[in-house]
């Protein structure tokens, strides 16, 4: 990996002294930037072509964008959770049950245990990273692959949802639908407070990733552990803290998910970690960590919502094709990121 | 110091040394559990020509998560992994049985043998298609075999148009649900399928170059093994067990579910495997180790059944398992938790009538 990188340095030195030798298109190739500007490209060509074909459907009106990030501000949580862990060249699949987990925590003991919202917000948040520490901490401490420490975190803490209850439970608290229907104005449309949050928690990460110690530890991790440590970097703390804050953002996608729906269900965001990966992945963060920006996963999620709104719009179109798009593109995404890497080697 | 004092005890290790030995002492033991709960567990009875009993449904209802188990022990040998797995199964469902509900004459053996050659067809070519991504671009396995996992079910539920097809064939029920020569037919179906395996990997070469792939793919091409080949043809191999598990859960069921079918089986395969004692890093396997572990996780979840936990719970059990299972390969684990044993054990092997934890213990005291 540190080959990678030393590669990467030394074509780029190559493309500065010689440009007139680097074509264009290999100069693209070469660009760090081009999977988020390819995701960006493509969904400024989709929201055009369901302009085109739905204008008289009201496709063009500002709160249909808008509307992607309402339906889709727990996708975004989760996957801006989701892009701290394979930036660090890990993986988190318990997202979805997470998810799921809290739903259900917080219906419970909203609705069967009577305890304000607001002491169940920060009890449930703590539990999922908590969820998220102790995953960290098997997985920094005895070496056993994030991938399968965090199955297991997924079939555990589903399986909690199923001993809490087996049947949904639907949400009357009137804190919880006060501040579903909480709506903010802006001017040309309106927010949720999912949504809002979302953007919120989008924010932060930009800094977190951008602009501090840690982010860049995150980084230096994900491009190569060996160096990293070698460097000094604290690599134990600093994997742990990724699988907290993943496990904190599913919890708090959680939250907005029940908001969102307003009950809790053992079966809820079954899968979710897919998406998130998807939106990810999608959104050109390179799986094998130390490269991406948190704000590619952005468009990631509004690509995957935009295919979800583009087919309610179309009405015949049936649900399985959002998998079967999302497939697709995943797969366009994983072999452009592939092309880089292979330009970078050579 | 007499000498069976001395062969006992080393007896003892080499049998607490085989790769087997964890595996199969969990399932007995997990298998014990049920005694007192029902004590007739390990009885079975004939009827209507049929055998039946617990030992045998835990076989029969365990058949799918060890076909795909099997074939995703070899993927994992390779140093890879196949999420795609759960998807293959509902797509081979759903093309065979959207095929044989369009026969005039659903019992007419020709069109199931076609329907089930279509199914097994596109298994395969989920397979050659992630083989292909894994050895040819590249790419990441778990990454790779995304894709179908996700796109998959989309494209099975497109297959039934997102109803469940139900269909009445009397031969294709034989799969999953039919008996033969008293004992489930799936039964037969499995053990042939393993026997194949164990032959192919363990009486020809082809399990050694495996090894050999998943060790150091780049060292076993230089050696002039055909790594790529190798990784392509392990993938086509475990997607085909999928396409067989998935006939055999939508022949039990006489329906193909493009959206349930094989719901997280690729979970629990991975998870058989490794209580099986694969090493999930690759270059090296065990497809005996894989059938023990897949009969494990059947055995827990009857045995959740039958001690009558809430059946809620199952997926928490599954995790503990997994934890610990996980926890008890990692030697870093070991270290810090069994340390002070494992030094016992390595500084004193000229006593071993010794009991290993004695030398803690004594250390303690003083």
């Amino acid at each position: 990996m540190s080959a990678t990188t030393k590669t990467r340095t030394a074509a780029e030195g190559r493309t500065a002294s010689k440009p007139a030798q680097a074509s264009a298109a290999a100069r693209l190739l070469g660009d760090r930037r081009l999977p988020v500007l390819v995701t960006a490209g493509l969904f400024l060509a989709m929201y055009i072509g369901g302009l085109s074909r739905y204008q008289n459907y009201g496709f063009g009106e500002p709160q249909v964008f808008l509307n992607l990030f309402i339906d889709n501000g727990y996708l975004l949580v989760a996957a801006v959770g989701a892009t701290f862990v394979i930036m660090s060249g890990g993986i988190d699949l318990s997202v979805g049950s997470l998810i799921g987990f809290t739903t259900m925590f917080t219906a419970w003991l909203v609705e069967r245990q009577g305890l304000p919202l607001l002491l169940v917000i920060p009890l449930a948040l703590g539990v999922g990273a908590f969820g998220g520490f102790l995953m960290g901490y098997v997985i920094h401490n005895f070496e056993i692959q994030p991938f399968i420490v965090t199955l297991a975190g997924l079939f555990l803490f589903r399986g909690l949802c199923l001993v809490i209850s087996k049947e949904s439970i639907s949400i009357g608290d009137s804190t919880v639908s006060s501040m579903a229907q909480t709506r903010v104005s802006l001017g040309l449309g309106e927010l949720s407070l999912g949504a809002i949050v979302a953007l919120v928690v989008l924010a932060a990460a930009f800094y977190i990733l951008h602009y501090t110690r840690f982010g860049r530890r995150v980084y230096a991790i994900g491009g190569n552990e060996q160096s990293a440590l070698l460097m000094g970097l604290p690599l134990g703390g600093t994997k742990i803290a990724v699988y907290t804050v993943s496990g904190f953002c599913s919890a708090l996608a959680g939250l907005l998910f029940m908001l969102y729906i307003q009950s809790g269900d053992p079966l809820h965001a079954v899968g979710m970690e897919l998406d998130a990966i998807a939106a990810v992945v999608i959104g050109g963060t390179l799986l094998t960590g130390g490269s991406g920006y948190v704000l590619g996963t952005l468009f990631g999620v509004l690509v995957l919502g935009l295919i979800k709104s583009i087919i309610q719009f179309e009405g015949t179109l049936s649900s399985w094709w959002t998998k079967i798009a999302t497939g697709v593109l995943l797969c366009a995404f994983i072999l452009i990121q592939r092309a880089m890497t292979t330009r970078k080697q050579t | 110091m007499s000498t069976p004092a001395v062969t006992t005890p080393s007896r003892w290790r080499a049998l607490t040394r085989h790769h087997l030995f964890w595996p199969v002492a969990v399932l007995i033991a997990l298998l014990l559990v049920n005694v007192p709960f029902t004590p007739d567990f390990f009885a079975s009875r004939m009827a209507d020509g049929h055998l039946y009993g617990s030992l045998v449904s835990i076989v029969l209802f365990g058949s799918p998560l060890i076909l795909v188990a099997v074939g995703m022990t070899l993927v994992i040998a390779t140093g890879g992994i196949d999420l795609s797995v759960g998807a293959v199964v509902a797509i081979t469902g759903a093309l065979t049985c959207s095929y044989i509900s369009d026969q005039a004459d659903q019992n007419a053996l020709a069109g199931v043998f076609l329907a089930m050659g279509i199914g097994l067809v596109a298994a395969v070519v989920c397979g050659l298609w992630n083989g292909f991504l894994v050895a040819r671009m590249g790419i990441q396995p778990i990454i790779a075999t995304l894709i179908i996992m996700v796109a998959g079910r989309g494209v099975a539920q497109l297959i039934t148009d997102g109803q469940i097809i139900t269909i009445n064939s009397e031969p294709y029920k034989l799969i999953g649900g039919g008996y033969w020569l008293t004992l489930p037919f799936s039964i037969f179906v499995v053990a042939a399928v393993v026997a194949v395996t164990v032959a192919l990997t363990r009486r020809t070469a082809l399990g050694l170059l495996v090894e050999s792939v998943g060790g150091n793919a780049e060292a076993s091409r230089l050696v002039g093994i055909r790594s790529r080949r190798i990784k392509i043809m392990v993938y086509m191999f475990c997607a085909l067990c999928a396409g067989i598990a998935g006939l055999m859960i939508s022949s039990n069921t006489s329906a193909a579910d493009g959206n349930n079918a094989g719901l997280w089986i690729e979970l629990d395969a991975i998870l058989a495997v490794v209580i099986g004692g694969t090493s999930l890093l690759g270059g090296r396997f065990s497809i005996g180790g894989t059938v023990v572990g897949a009969l494990v996780i059947q055995t827990l979840t009857t045995t959740i059944y039958t001690i009558g936990v809430p059946t809620q719970t199952n997926l928490v059990f599954k995790a503990a398992v997994v934890i610990v299972v996980c926890l008890l390969q990692s030697p870093k684990f070991r270290a810090k938790v069994f340390g002070a044993k494992g030094r016992a054990r390595t500084t004193a092997p000229a006593e071993p009538a010794t009991p290993a934890d004695a030398a803690p213990k004594m250390e303690v005291s003083r």
